[in-house]
């Protein structure tokens, strides 16, 4: 069932991970990701690791959850590494068969490379999973607030963002709805040519189509009812105030970056 | 005899496993014959969506079976879809899936899929638009040109096009005026009558499953709390509406007035409330 998909879907809960201010997640995400990439060798990666693993456990969210949302992208994650293994050149192959070299360099390539794309969505997933996406927003436009003085419109980038966001479930709820609709009429979404597939899914996307701009000219009618006009004097329900779990969170971060570049640097 | 289509303990739980496991229907037992006009009450989220996905296959049942003429729809996957096919299903404000450029065509979209020959797919679109009232030349006309209870109707006739024994209906009427609902009501007791099908239909209103229907199921709590005609379920005003549910306002009145002392019986519809208070006073209704 499409409800079934997890990415980006909000898991409520009320674990050290969810308290935090979701600006905190945010530069703990961007400082996480620099740490990620600056990780050379087995140690610093069991770093990285490790602390993946322990802020997995903070967030009481259950692992099968994260896997489950990783299902989609265990193709993107094979494809780097096949790539990686066939496309790096060493010093001596290991096996060399017609043009096919593989290198030890490319299959420990491969693997580093498979574990950082498999960490990096891991922790953007822990984002989305303990934020939900009103104070994700939220939390974005507050980060990017100096850029204001620049002319950009920052509050509405975000409005259009968390629109966006809020959206996301309602229309996989359609689209599910609509479908349930055209099966009970008999409609085969699972069976035929690739042609016939595709021409299955046009009973799905016009009704999907017209409801959506229904749904952005109702939202609009009544942001407009409610004299909405953009972020000008617009004050906040929640303020966002870091707390000492955010400079703990912070801590943490310093120390997770220091520890992967003391490792790349000594080489251990 | 078997019954036509029979509900055994059917369970249903969303979302195993994660934070949103939520348990919509539990032990669901009932059984349905042909011709039948059944109504389905209940409040908000008490299951009653849920419980006629069940019935044409469209949710598996995580306990419990779905028998319809004595075979389990779940038992090969061919039967599944067939069933689709003899259980039609109206959603909830069915305007919003239509999607062909021709109301002709949206309506033949079940029959096509059924794998009709054209004559058959005709004869089946014309007179399922007949059961509905749309005219010959609305058939031509775009379905997005239509007013919300024509294409309310449109989508209705695209399930009815399929010919189902067993027609379902998830709040046929929801949002339209009096003079539409009434009449959409009388199409489709229009179609039991003509092809000896049962009809189930979800109603939110109680003057209507009153007046058109024959059995009632009351669920509540993702429980089947009751099954009988509607004088006996309606003889039940107070658990009714302690479970938050209305009774209809023509019962309502007569309960008031026999706790004022009359001498009244239980009644459910107009009609039958007019002719108690014309007997009374001694009279008789003019046909």
């Amino acid at each position: 069932m499409l409800k079934d998909i997890t990415l980006g879907q909000y898991f409520p809960g009320n674990s050290p991970i969810h308290r935090l201010d979701p600006r905190t997640k945010l530069i703990w995400l961007i400082g996480y990701i620099v740490a990620l990439f600056t990780a050379g060798n087995w140690a610093s990666y069991l770093v990285v690791f490790l602390f993946l693993a322990f802020v997995v456990a903070l967030s009481t969210i259950p692992l099968k959850s994260i896997l489950t949302g990783l299902k989609p992208l265990v193709f993107i994650l094979i494809f780097t590494g096949v790539l990686n293994v066939f496309f790096t050149t060493g010093e001596k192959p290991l096996i060399a068969f017609g043009v096919i070299r593989i290198y030890r360099e490319g299959i420990i390539r491969a693997v580093f490379m498979m574990a950082r794309i498999f960490m990096l969505i891991c922790g953007t997933f822990l984002l989305t999973y303990t934020t939900s996406p009103i104070s994700l927003t939220d939390g974005l436009e507050s980060l990017l607030s100096p850029l204001k003085k620049l002319r950009l419109p920052v509050h509405e980038l975000s409005m259009m963002m968390c629109i966006a966001l809020r959206f996301i479930p309602t229309l996989i709820e359609e689209t599910d709805k609509i479908m349930s609709a055209q099966k009970a009429r008999g409609a085969d979404f699972e069976s035929g040519k690739l042609m016939q597939r595709v021409k299955a899914l046009i009973p799905i996307l016009v009704p999907l189509f017209i409801s959506a701009f229904r749904r952005a000219d109702e939202l609009a009618t009544a942001m407009e009812c409610r004299c909405y006009q953009g972020g000008d004097g617009r004050t906040k329900m929640k303020l966002l105030r870091y707390k000492l779990l955010d400079f703990k969170a912070f801590l943490l971060l310093v120390v997770l970056i220091c520890a992967v570049i003391l490792l790349r640097v000594f080489g251990l | 005899m078997t019954p036509f289509l029979q509900v055994k303990n059917l369970q249903h739980i969303y979302s195993t496993g994660t934070p949103f496991e939520h348990v919509a229907l539990e032990d669901v037992s009932f059984s349905v014959e042909r011709g039948e006009f059944i109504g389905i009450i209940g409040h908000t989220g008490s299951g009653k969506s849920t419980l006629v996905q069940h019935l044409n296959g469209l949710l598996k049942p995580t306990a419990g079976s779905v028998i319809l003429d004595g075979k389990d729809i779940w038992s090969d996957k061919a039967l599944t879809r067939q069933c689709r096919f003899k259980v039609g299903l109206v959603f909830q404000y069915p305007e919003y899936q239509l999607f062909e450029e021709t109301v002709y065509k949206d309506i033949a979209f079940g029959p096509k899929n059924m794998g009709l020959d054209n004559a058959e797919i005709d004869r089946r679109v014309r007179k399922a638009a007949g059961f509905v009232g749309i005219s010959e030349q609305q058939l031509e006309s775009s379905p997005f040109d239509l007013s919300g209870g024509q294409k309310r109707r449109v989508a209705i006739a695209g399930v009815i096009a399929m010919e189902p024994e067993i027609l379902i209906l998830d709040e046929p009427t929801a949002g339209l005026d009096p003079e539409s609902r009434e009449e959409i009501l009388q199409n489709i007791d229009a179609y039991r009558k003509a092809q000896n099908a049962t009809v189930m239909m979800v109603s939110h209103s109680m003057s209507d499953v009153a007046r058109i229907t024959q059995r009632l199921l009351v669920m509540n709590g993702s429980h089947l709390v009751m099954d009988g005609t509607p004088a006996e379920i309606f003889n039940r005003a107070q658990e009714l509406t302690d479970m938050g549910l209305d009774i209809p306002e023509v019962t309502r009145v007569f309960l008031r007035l026999r706790q004022m002392g009359m001498d009244v019986p239980n009644v459910y519809t107009v009609s039958d409330a007019a002719q108690v208070l014309f007997s009374m006073k001694g009279g008789r209704i003019d046909a």
